[in-house]
């Protein structure tokens, strides 16, 4: 009886989602919805068995994967190291954070024309892009981090004589984590936000160009299909930003695994 | 197991510190001998944290001496160890790794045996996060003391507990100095624990002693004893009547 009951309250939130994509089915199959406008989920699902039996699918997932991660590593590191460089030296703030503060106010997608005229539509352009999309909120947040940093933690590790390179490993850098760790996560929803605009736009490979291409097929269970690869790109890099903070700040009151 | 000596011996010369146009220590004399128990007590504002981040050489003095041992303090106070009035644990280090931090190239055991002294030996698995306040302070007692240093500084320590886990601080501290000999200087707002740990008060007014007072009354010391009261009525009348007479002075910041 409880067991039951408990199974029936697990399955409670996915009742909506059912229940919508049976209606969805059902609308489809009576010719309500066009194929035009949407396709069936039977036939999403037909378009993503078919894709990966040609081992088109994997191929653009691949390339599209490679260069998500190559943007948010070059974008990362670089965003990572000047917010270490302006959090703990006022004099790289002072000549550094103006400039940062005023171009973050540029929505990055607004420099795509530009991009496309210096880059064209090659690997250069996607990267990029990427690159500048993960910079900033992994530049703020680990500024930000570091400045929040217990001051009193940092006089205490001075007393018990550690040296400064001792002060950054054992005190600046965990505690300066967590916030890091929230940029990463907003940088990982950036990073494939900005590689969907980017793909869609200017490209001839990935995910984004796979839905365009099937734009112009009329292939509209494709385009579905690609849409739905990439929110569950997006819940993986999500679920290894969880890892990462679940590992990482064991000692915080916020990830506490009850 | 006592090692005699061992505490450090204190000079200051002259001791004056001056925040901008505000003076916080004037020309402040005063020798400390090793291993002797100093509690420094007086109003807010009066210097008494000032002193303390003087002497653990967290701040340079306006001008004036401090020798260790007849020797000038220049930079940091390496023979010093500073508990807060907060434990300032490392959140991200366990128990045992937050007392290693006093050690630091050591072995473990030497930390394990000051987590025995303070009685958290079975917690040194833990996150900071898991004790409570008073448990967190023990683990600084413990950080503070697993190097054996010649001086122990403490700001307020207790300030932050409840009335039955300080007095029972109080003992394990009291325990700790009679065993280990350091010499130790409390600063505390709280007159009742200085007669209760100190061989000596120093009543700071205005960045003055006003008061320098030796208790001899044997240890361990009974709160109810006349003599104990009456010496918590005498500092605390000279407390009283320092409130009346001195300005005004603004906080400082003190050790946070």
């Amino acid at each position: 009886m409880i067991v039951q009951r408990s199974r029936l309250k697990q399955l409670i939130p996915w009742a909506v989602p059912i229940s919508l994509i049976l209606l969805w089915q059902f609308l489809s199959q009576i010719g309500f919805l066009s194929t035009r406008v949407l396709p069936a989920p039977s036939a999403v699902v037909l378009a993503a068995i078919q894709l990966a039996r040609s081992g088109e699918l994997f191929r653009h997932l691949l390339v599209s994967t490679i260069r998500a991660f190559s943007g948010l590593a070059i974008g990362g590191s670089i965003g990572f190291g000047l917010g270490l460089l302006t959090g703990s030296l006022p004099i790289a703030e002072k000549l550094l954070d103006t400039t940062v503060q005023m171009l973050r106010n540029i929505p990055h997608l607004a420099m795509i024309p530009l991009v496309i005229l210096w880059f064209g539509i090659g690997e250069e352009a996607k990267l990029f892009l990427v690159s500048i999309g993960v910079f900033f909120p992994i530049y703020l947040n680990t500024f930000h981090g570091i400045r929040t940093v217990d001051r009193g933690l940092i006089e205490m590790g001075k007393v018990y004589g550690l040296q400064p390179a001792e002060l950054f490993w054992q005190i600046v850098l965990p505690g300066a984590l967590p916030a890091i760790l929230v940029g990463l996560r907003y940088a990982l929803g950036f990073m494939w936000l900005t590689l969907i605009v980017a793909e869609t736009i200017a490209s001839d490979s990935g995910i984004g160009y796979m839905a365009m291409n099937a734009r112009e097929f009329m292939r509209t269970d494709v385009v579905v299909f690609s849409i739905l690869m990439y929110s569950l790109l997006g819940k993986i890099a999500d679920t290894i930003a969880k890892f990462l903070e679940t590992n990482l700040l064991q000692w915080h009151p916020s990830y506490q695994i009850a | 197991m006592i090692r005699p000596n061992l505490g450090a011996e204190l000079h200051l010369l002259q001791l004056s510190q001056i925040y901008g146009q505000h003076s916080v220590l004037r020309d402040l004399n005063l020798e400390v001998a090793a291993g002797q128990f100093v509690a420094i007590v007086g109003r807010s504002g009066c210097g008494k944290s000032t002193l303390l981040r003087l002497i653990a050489g967290l701040e340079r003095s306006t001008s004036g001496r401090i020798l260790i041992n007849g020797e000038p303090l220049r930079s940091l106070n390496l023979d010093a160890r500073v508990m807060f009035q907060d434990a300032r644990l490392l959140p991200w280090k366990r128990v045992l790794q937050n007392v290693r931090l006093g050690i630091r190239h050591r072995s473990n055991d030497r930390a394990i045996w000051a987590l025995q002294q303070v009685g958290l030996e079975e917690r040194s698995q833990d996150f900071p996060l898991v004790l409570s306040g008073g448990q967190k302070q023990r683990v600084a007692l413990a950080r503070a003391l697993v190097s054996n240093p010649r001086l122990l500084l403490l700001d307020e320590p207790l300030s932050a507990l409840d009335a039955l886990t300080r007095r029972e601080m109080q003992q394990l501290i009291e325990l700790l100095w009679q065993e280990q000999r350091f010499t130790a200087l409390l600063v505390t707002h709280d007159v009742d624990e200085a007669v209760a740990l100190a061989d000596r008060i120093i009543l700071l007014e205005a960045g003055e002693i006003a008061l320098d007072l030796t208790i001899s009354l044997p240890r361990p010391r009974d709160r109810s004893h006349p003599e104990f009261i009456r010496l918590v009525e005498q500092v605390l009348a000279q407390v009283m009547r320092s409130n009346q007479t001195a300005q005004p002075i603004f906080e400082v910041s003190t050790l946070r």
